[in-house]
């Protein structure tokens, strides 16, 4: 719960953000600022896949209609360093015990389309344990839960748009979609951006791992560029000698048409 | 002001199903049903809203989540330059798991309305932004949220764009007998599928 205390900080933190630029206030502010980048219809799946058994009641099937963005979609919330704990990147401390499994550093940095870091944003990650089983009631799996991982961790990106995680490597687990599926092993990942258009929910998998070619949730993104880049990459660079093996996973989120003029001055 | 119309973008990373499990993750640490707080101002409102599938039956692992303005009409976020006071006790971020029922409820004030994208100083009519997840919903979907009779409707440029015969399925509609309740079904696919719109 964010609690009224948090809600004023940030409150207080945006409105200092918003002062300074008097000649560009008014009741039209709203189509001064530039929209943000539409989507590419390559780059994402579509909302009915059918190998992907549940998009065929829950994907709308109508064609969606061309929001122009207004201030309604080229805003959206922000989040301080209020709401974040100072341990909760690392999820292999936020019991007594250690987690069982292969320790790993998750980092990367979160630029826009047009290369811009993108900083102070909240990056919130959830994912299973090492055997393969979310500390979740609807998860029925019969592979041990682990009483030192929850799996939930979230921190901000830096000025420079830098995240770091550090967790344990989530096992491949069985699921219902088909005969003997599989999901590959992933993290979820959570994005607000910087406004409501830029909100992103997906899911990042490991390099080279065997069951890409059979996961209908991976490939219901059509474009094998496009998959690759939901693929994290190894760094050796990233890896703490004598403790965690590196993952390196950048995000890019769209970003505006146009440079906001407060970014030229 | 410079166009970037010839240089090349990064490509974006592409969304995936935020999956049944997101509950660790996102709505059990950080439950946000309660949108405006004790001193927030403005009309108060509760929204019930519930998730059905194609073949009518609730989705209880959905999330919602809401964004919206103030009662005056202004968003808390630095891009908005309007000259109207920002609430001190409102942030305007909502976000909720369904339950059993597909149901999940928010509470907060109605807000006011804001520029709209035309030419002109044409406002919209008072509605929310909200972005739907779930298993089974391959990317986010977004939609609004307006109030059914509200005569703003009449002239809201987004609503507009939508055909007349599916307007209706962005109206949250008053509940009968609780002054302030509002009821907002939201159709993922099927005869009666909510309008998305392409963000």
């Amino acid at each position: 719960m964010v609690s009224s205390s948090s809600r004023g900080k940030a409150s207080v933190r945006r409105t200092h953000r918003g002062e300074g630029h008097p000649a560009r206030d008014g009741e039209e502010s709203g189509r001064i600022l530039s929209p943000y980048h539409r989507h590419d219809p390559k780059n994402e799946p579509g909302n009915i896949y059918p190998p992907y058994k549940s998009s065929l009641a829950r994907g709308p099937r109508k064609p969606l209609i061309v929001l122009p963005h207004t201030l309604s979609e080229i805003t959206g919330p922000v989040f301080g360093h209020g709401e974040i704990g100072e341990m909760d990147n690392d999820l292999t401390r936020q019991h007594a015990g250690e987690p069982l499994g292969e320790r790993i550093t998750v980092s990367g940095k979160v630029l826009d389309d047009n290369g811009r870091t993108v900083s102070n944003t909240l990056i919130e990650i959830w994912q299973c344990n090492a055997a393969g089983r979310y500390a979740h009631m609807v998860d029925q799996h019969p592979a041990p839960l682990d009483p030192s991982f929850s799996g939930a961790g979230r921190t901000l990106t830096d000025a420079q748009g830098n995240y770091h995680f550090t967790t344990i490597k989530p096992g491949p687990y069985p699921w219902k979609n088909h005969p003997n599926a599989w999901r590959p092993a992933h993290i979820h990942f959570s994005l607000f951006g910087t406004a409501f258009a830029t909100r992103l929910i997906t899911q990042m998998y490991f390099p080279g791992d065997p069951l890409f070619p059979f996961d209908p949730i991976f490939n219901s993104v059509r474009d094998p560029k496009a998959r690759e880049r939901m693929i994290s990459k190894f760094d050796l660079a990233l890896t703490r000698p004598d403790w965690s093996l590196g993952f390196r996973f950048d995000i890019v989120l769209r970003g505006r048409e146009e440079t906001p003029f407060e970014n030229k001055r | 002001m410079k166009t970037r119309g010839k240089k090349t973008l990064l490509p974006p990373t592409p969304p995936q199903t935020i999956g049944p499990y997101f509950r660790i993750g996102l709505t059990a640490p950080r439950p946000l049903s309660r949108i405006a707080g004790p001193d927030t101002r403005g009309e108060r409102l509760k929204l019930v809203c519930t998730v059905l599938d194609g073949r009518n039956a609730p989705v209880d692992d959905a999330m919602i989540e809401i964004w919206q303005a103030n009662a005056e009409g202004k968003y808390n976020h630095p891009d908005d330059r309007q000259k109207k006071a920002l609430d001190p006790d409102f942030i305007g971020h909502g976000r909720m798991g369904t339950n059993s029922e597909g149901i999940c409820i928010f509470e907060t004030v109605k807000p006011g309305r804001v520029p709209g994208p035309g030419p002109g100083n044409t406002l919209q009519a008072p509605h929310l932004e909200v972005s739907v997840f779930a298993r089974g919903v391959l990317k986010r979907l977004a939609t609004r949220i307006y109030f059914a009779g509200d005569p703003a409707n009449n002239e809201d440029s987004v609503l507009a764009l939508v055909p007349k015969a599916r307007r209706a399925t962005l109206l949250a509609q008053p509940i009968e007998g609780e002054p302030g309740a509002w009821r907002f079904d939201l159709h993922l696919n099927g005869k009666k599928e909510t309008v998305f719109f392409d963000v």
